[in-house]
């Protein structure tokens, strides 16, 4: 019975991932931006766990609650600080208003399907489907990123996009071996930790976590 | 077309007319638990039909003809669309006269004379409201019309009783993309039925009301039939989502005993879609009207994005 | 025999006797469509350029919409263009059969030549119309914008002929029909073709002129041009790519698709926002045009994949629309001119609670709002049902990324189709409900009994094109099948339930639908008179308890368009003039206007007269000057040309 409605849960869990990038890319308010994150982390938890019982590798469990305690537990409790402490809980502006950022949200997806359609083609897997929803869930954060001009949700957008290489990763390929992982898991730590630091300095330059600041230190 | 169809045919029409006072008492019920009130009772809607229907209209000078009959065009129509959804068996007569985009017109109907209705007397009010209804309306019809596309591209068909067919009796399949299309759908009926985060029910403020502003006019049996068809409306939404979403215990053609066992199945779904709709009216706030128009867009494009989900993941 | 009594008498049997060969028109195309194409060399023309003509089925349904919608008008006209409207009303009926006639011609013509005859002649017999009250200066200027676009369409048309005649210098249809285009000069056809005649439907950016003419026109003209002038146009876009070409693109369909959702959505996002009339009927207009332009887009679709039933299904659904907006733009119009004859008012602002004082008018005008809504069981919901059910099926194209992207149009359709409605109740609801906003309309009159007549006759055909289908489409079956080969109308259902593709797939009863509503409706009424009573009493209205309530306090034009305008903030130029709180006079203006006249036209205007100011630099004034110049001329003539 696993084997029959594993796959067909993995899609579903793909479909949330996609809908929590765009309710990411909707939300307005920072606080509920973390929670969302931390949904997204969770989402990826269940779908590592059940990748982990459809092909019995064990290292996937491992990674799974690494996941679990990373992305859902320490790295937003780590944000929420973050947030009390830089007291930025306001509206979040957008640079474009919402429903066109979602407009072209959805180009984006039907851009990232048809890219990732050679590629699903070649994987042995059933849910290869789920590698162009992945790659969909990644434009979406990087727009995110674009799209907003305060740096805490630039920095959750960020990491968002490691959550949809992560899914791409464990969904279509049934899990990459452990040191590329690792490697990778790495270098996010690394990116939020100068993130941070940057976020700080910016606080302390201009007293506002606005990013469009920023264009104060051109030449002239 | 058997006579247990016909038999459901019939049943669903009277229970849907009948039954739609008590889910709106049901929800006024659960809402007023939720916030630790007493409330009137479930049976309330009954009574204040009933004290309704027995008042005398009172009606503007400059009313016109089409205000007097567009109440008994509004119940039709919606007591029309509450026959055309299955709720108890697949197997109806009138399910070849329209299919989903039919019954998307028919509400698109019921909201064009409700609209009319509102600006006939010429009141501030009335003309308020029947813009932010038509409003509410252009967003939201074609959310649904997506919505509905969804579950035809998934059954391959837009009848009503195929869809039903396709996903209850065949084997259990999971659609992610009826998950979107679930949530949209979900928006969607919110701000149709005038309901929090679009409208609140209960206000009298008249600067925030949309239903209620555009009937502030009506009185006697008039406003009766307009309340009753506002719970149908209601009704079904709820038995809209209950066909497309959760649609096992709804008979086959022509099953007696899958008939009668549809009956408990679908009070039972009703009285929990019923709880939920209070649970969400408790937790959400009502939002300013200009963010309602981002709200349905928001749902709107959450039900194209189901559409692509399905040719992409189940294509 | 020519004095001018007996000339207005003259004019006014015209119009009813225009009214009855519009029927005879409408019945012989009627049998026509069934029969097989009949050709014939008319006598007429240049002695070698004769005028060919033809009749297969795409011209007979053609001419059988015309037909029936021109009765309806005419009868119409004979009541109401008395007067002449500015023009002398005998000349103004000359323009006016010309015009129908240069229309029908435009549909049996067989050669470049007669086409291009027919085409100007529709062009300036209503350029003469719309500029009938030519004292105004606005309306002088409407019209010539209107000539000028008719004249850019008109050389992209001749420039289509020319790419498709090949070099044979042959320009009857059968040569072109013949030639076998390489892909290349097709498309350029095919683009010179869509440019051309979508100058003439109102296609968007070449829409300029429609939102100026229309309201410009005395309203049989507008409800002329927009039923039927339009329809030509999308006449010669089918002939020329389905027939002359004969096998068009797959790619061909996603231009004219997204021509066709482009101009949809604009036309009807600017029709929410307009405060005349007919200024907001024409918007409208161009909404359904680009409705048809993407069912149009969606056969080339279906037809460049090999897909033959599904492009019969969305040319059908195409065709359907074509005759539906004929009827029930037409009705449209007619009532308003109604209205403006009655009231003298066209601005909607100046308009209200005409149910009252103009019942027929005011009844007809709702069959028409219901029908242009998209609304079952009337005509437009039918039409929208087919498009609709033909973009269902656009998941199974074999292209990767049409196979997405063509769903997300449905999606722009949904949208435009709503928006509609709000439209229609913003149309009807601030001209005839509510209070009546200027003293002087409680002396406005009925329309008369010719007025009432075509009012009917239109009505009476929205009616009918909703109720059966199945006729209708086993009508249009002989024209898709002679334009794509394959057609629906054969197991189109039985005459009462239309299910194109099959009873299972999508089932529709109109009838049905109409019965059950109806006796829904009379159950319920009497059911609560017999169970309780049906007393009523009149008094002043509620309005909350506020006693001083007038005319002012119900939402004008412009603010029920004003949700339109928050969320299509982008579409619009709009330019806002808010006073300051300490200001003892208030005063708010706004501004809402076309972006592409700012974007498109005024550049291009501004880089002609840039070209033509240095070309005037030629113009001396001096005869030695313009002497040199053809003695230069002669010289390098002599001397190159040998």
């Amino acid at each position: 019975m696993l084997q029959h409605f594993g796959p067909q849960v993995i899609n579903l869990l793909a479909a949330l991932l996609l809908l929590l990038a765009f309710a990411m890319l909707s939300q307005r308010r920072i606080l509920s931006l973390i929670n969302l994150f931390a949904a997204q982390g969770f989402v990826l938890f269940l779908s590592t766990a059940l990748v982990a019982a459809l092909t019995d590798q064990k290292h996937l469990y491992v990674s799974a609650a690494v996941t679990l305690v990373l992305k859902v537990i320490l790295l937003p409790w780590i944000l929420h600080r973050l947030i009390r402490r830089l007291n930025v809980k306001w509206d979040v502006e957008t640079l474009i208003n919402i429903p066109t950022t979602m407009l072209v949200g959805i180009l984006l997806v039907i851009l990232a399907f048809n890219l990732a359609a050679p590629i699903s083609q070649l994987a042995g897997t059933v849910t290869r489907s789920t590698l162009g929803i992945a790659l969909a869930s990644m434009l979406l954060s990087f727009m995110m990123m674009i799209t907003r001009s305060k740096a805490v949700p630039q920095v959750i957008g960020f990491l968002s996009m490691e959550n949809g290489l992560f899914f791409a990763a464990t969904a279509a390929v049934y899990g990459m071996p452990m040191v590329v992982e690792l490697g990778v898991a790495l270098d996010v730590l690394v990116a939020a930790l100068i993130l941070g630091i940057f976020v700080f300095e910016i606080r302390e330059r201009f007293d506002t976590l606005d990013t469009r600041h920023l264009e104060k230190l051109k030449e002239h | 077309m058997s006579a247990a169809g016909i038999a459901a045919q019939f049943t669903e029409l009277a229970l849907a007319v009948l039954l739609a006072p008590l889910l709106t008492g049901w929800v006024n019920q659960c809402r007023a638990w939720l916030q630790n009130k007493s409330a009137p009772g479930i049976f309330q809607p009954y009574r204040a039909l009933a004290k309704l229907f027995q008042k005398e209209v009172i009606l503007a000078h400059n009313a016109s003809s089409l205000f007097r009959s567009a109440p008994y065009l509004i119940f039709g129509s919606l007591a029309l669309s509450a026959a055309i959804v299955p709720t108890l068996g697949t197997d109806l007569p009138l399910n070849e006269a329209a299919d989903a985009i039919a019954l998307v017109g028919l509400l698109a109907l019921a909201r064009l004379f409700i609209a009319l209705a509102g600006m006939d007397v010429g009141t501030a009010f009335g003309t308020l409201g029947a813009r932010r209804e038509m409003m509410v309306g252009f967003l939201a019809e074609p959310a649904l019309l997506m919505v509905f596309f969804t579950a035809s591209l998934i059954s391959h068909s837009t009848s009503l009783s195929t869809i039903v067919e396709t996903i209850a009796h065949r084997e259990l399949v999971i659609y992610p993309s009826m998950a979107f299309a679930g949530v949209a759908f979900v928006m969607v009926s919110l701000a149709e039925n005038a309901r929090i985060p679009i409208d609140n029910p209960a206000t009298h403020l008249e600067l925030t009301m949309i239903h209620e502003a555009m009937v502030l006019e009506y009185s006697g049996r008039h406003l009766a039939l307009i309340e009753w068809a506002a719970s149908l409306k209601l009704f079904v939404h709820m038995c809209i989502g209950l066909a497309l979403f959760f649609p096992f215990g709804i008979a086959g053609g022509g099953d007696w005993v899958g008939l009668v066992l549809a009956l408990p199945a679908l009070l039972a779904k009703l009285a929990v879609g019923g709880a939920a709709l209070a649970l969400i009216e408790m937790l959400s706030a009502k939002m300013r009207i200009f963010r309602a128009p981002e709200f349905l867009g928001t749902a709107f494009l959450l039900a194209v994005l189901a559409m692509l989900v399905h040719v992409m993941l189940e294509g | 025999m020519l004095g001018p009594r007996n000339l207005r008498l003259a004019s006014r049997l015209l119009y009813p006797a225009g009214a009855v060969a519009g029927l005879g028109l409408a019945a012989v195309a009627l049998q026509a469509i069934f029969e097989s194409p009949a050709s014939r060399v008319l006598p007429l023309g240049l002695p070698d350029l004769p005028f060919h003509t033809r009749i297969d089925a795409l011209s007979a349904f053609f001419l059988l919409l015309l037909g029936a919608v021109a009765a309806g008008i005419s009868t119409f006209a004979s009541g109401y263009l008395r007067a002449g409207e500015g023009q002398p009303p005998g000349l103004q009926c000359l323009c006016y059969h010309a015009f129908l006639a240069s229309m029908a011609a435009v549909l049996v013509a067989d050669d470049a030549y007669f086409f291009m005859v027919a085409w100007e002649t529709m062009a300036l017999s209503s350029f003469f119309l719309v500029t009938s009250d030519h004292r105004q200066a606005e309306i002088r200027r409407a019209g010539y914008l209107y000539l000028l676009i008719a004249h850019l369409g008109a050389i992209s048309i001749l420039l289509c002929f020319g790419a498709l005649q090949a070099g044979t210098g042959d320009y009857t249809f059968d040569a072109m029909r013949r030639i076998e285009q390489p892909a290349g000069w097709a498309t350029v056809a095919f683009l010179l073709a869509l440019a051309g005649f979508g100058a003439k439907a109102g296609v968007v950016p070449l829409h300029v002129w429609l939102p100026e003419a229309h309201p410009a026109a005395p309203s049989p003209v507008s409800a002329l041009m927009s039923a039927v002038m339009l329809k030509t146009a999308i006449y010669g876009m089918l002939r020329v790519t389905l027939d002359l070409i004969g096998s068009p693109l797959w790619w061909w369909g996603v231009i004219a698709l997204a021509a066709g959702l482009v101009s949809a959505l604009f036309g009807i996002v600017y029709a929410a926002v307009q405060t005349d009339v007919k200024r907001l009927l024409a918007y409208s207009s161009i909404e359904n045009v680009g409705l048809i332009m993407s069912g149009f887009g969606l056969t080339l679709l279906f037809r460049g994949f090999g897909m033959g039933t599904l492009a019969a299904l969305a040319l059908t659904a195409t065709l359907y629309h074509c005759l539906n907006h004929a009827f029930f733009k037409s009705l449209l119009f007619l009532s308003a001119g109604s209205v403006l004859h009655a009231t003298r008012e066209r601005s909607l602002d100046r308009l209200g609670g005409l149910i009252h004082r103009m019942p027929w008018v005011a009844w007809c005008a709702l069959v028409g709002t219901v029908a242009i809504a998209g609304l079952p069981p009337l005509n437009g919901f039918v039409s929208e049902w087919l498009l609709l059910q033909a973009f269902l099926f656009t998941p199974g194209l074999p292209h990767a990324y049409m196979n997405m992207l063509v769903p997300v149009a449905a999606a722009a359709i949904a949208l435009a189709a709503a928006l509609s409605g709000y439209v229609m109740v913003k149309f009807y609801g601030v001209m005839f409900l509510g209070q009546p906003r200027e003293a002087s309309l409680s002396e406005a009159h009925d329309a008369g009994p010719w007025e009432r007549a075509g009012l009917l006759w239109l009505a009476a055909g929205c009616v009918a094109l909703g109720l059966a289908p199945v006729t209708v489409i086993s009508l249009l079956d002989p024209v898709t099948r002679s334009a794509t080969g394959y057609g629906i109308g054969s197991h189109a259902g039985s005459w009462l339930f239309l299910a194109p593709i099959e009873p299972l797939r999508a089932s529709y009863s109109p009838l049905l639908f109409f019965v059950v509503a109806t006796l829904l409706v009379v159950v319920t009424w009497l059911s609560v008179r017999v169970f309780y009573h049906g007393r009523v009493r009149r008094s002043g209205p509620w309005d909350c308890g506020f006693p001083y309530l007038d005319s002012r306090m119900q939402d004008t034009a412009e603010g029920f368009g004003q949700p339109v305008r928050h969320v299509f903030e982008p579409f619009f130029r709009i330019t806002l003039e808010t006073p300051s709180p300490l200001d003892s006079r208030p005063r708010y203006r706004e501004l809402v206007e076309d972006r592409l006249w700012y974007w498109l036209y005024l550049p291009v205007a501004r880089a002609v007269e840039r070209v033509t100011a240095l070309v005037t630099v030629l113009q001396r004034g001096r005869i030695s000057v313009y002497l040199m110049y053809s003695f230069a001329t002669l010289l390098l003539l002599l001397l190159f040309v040998r």
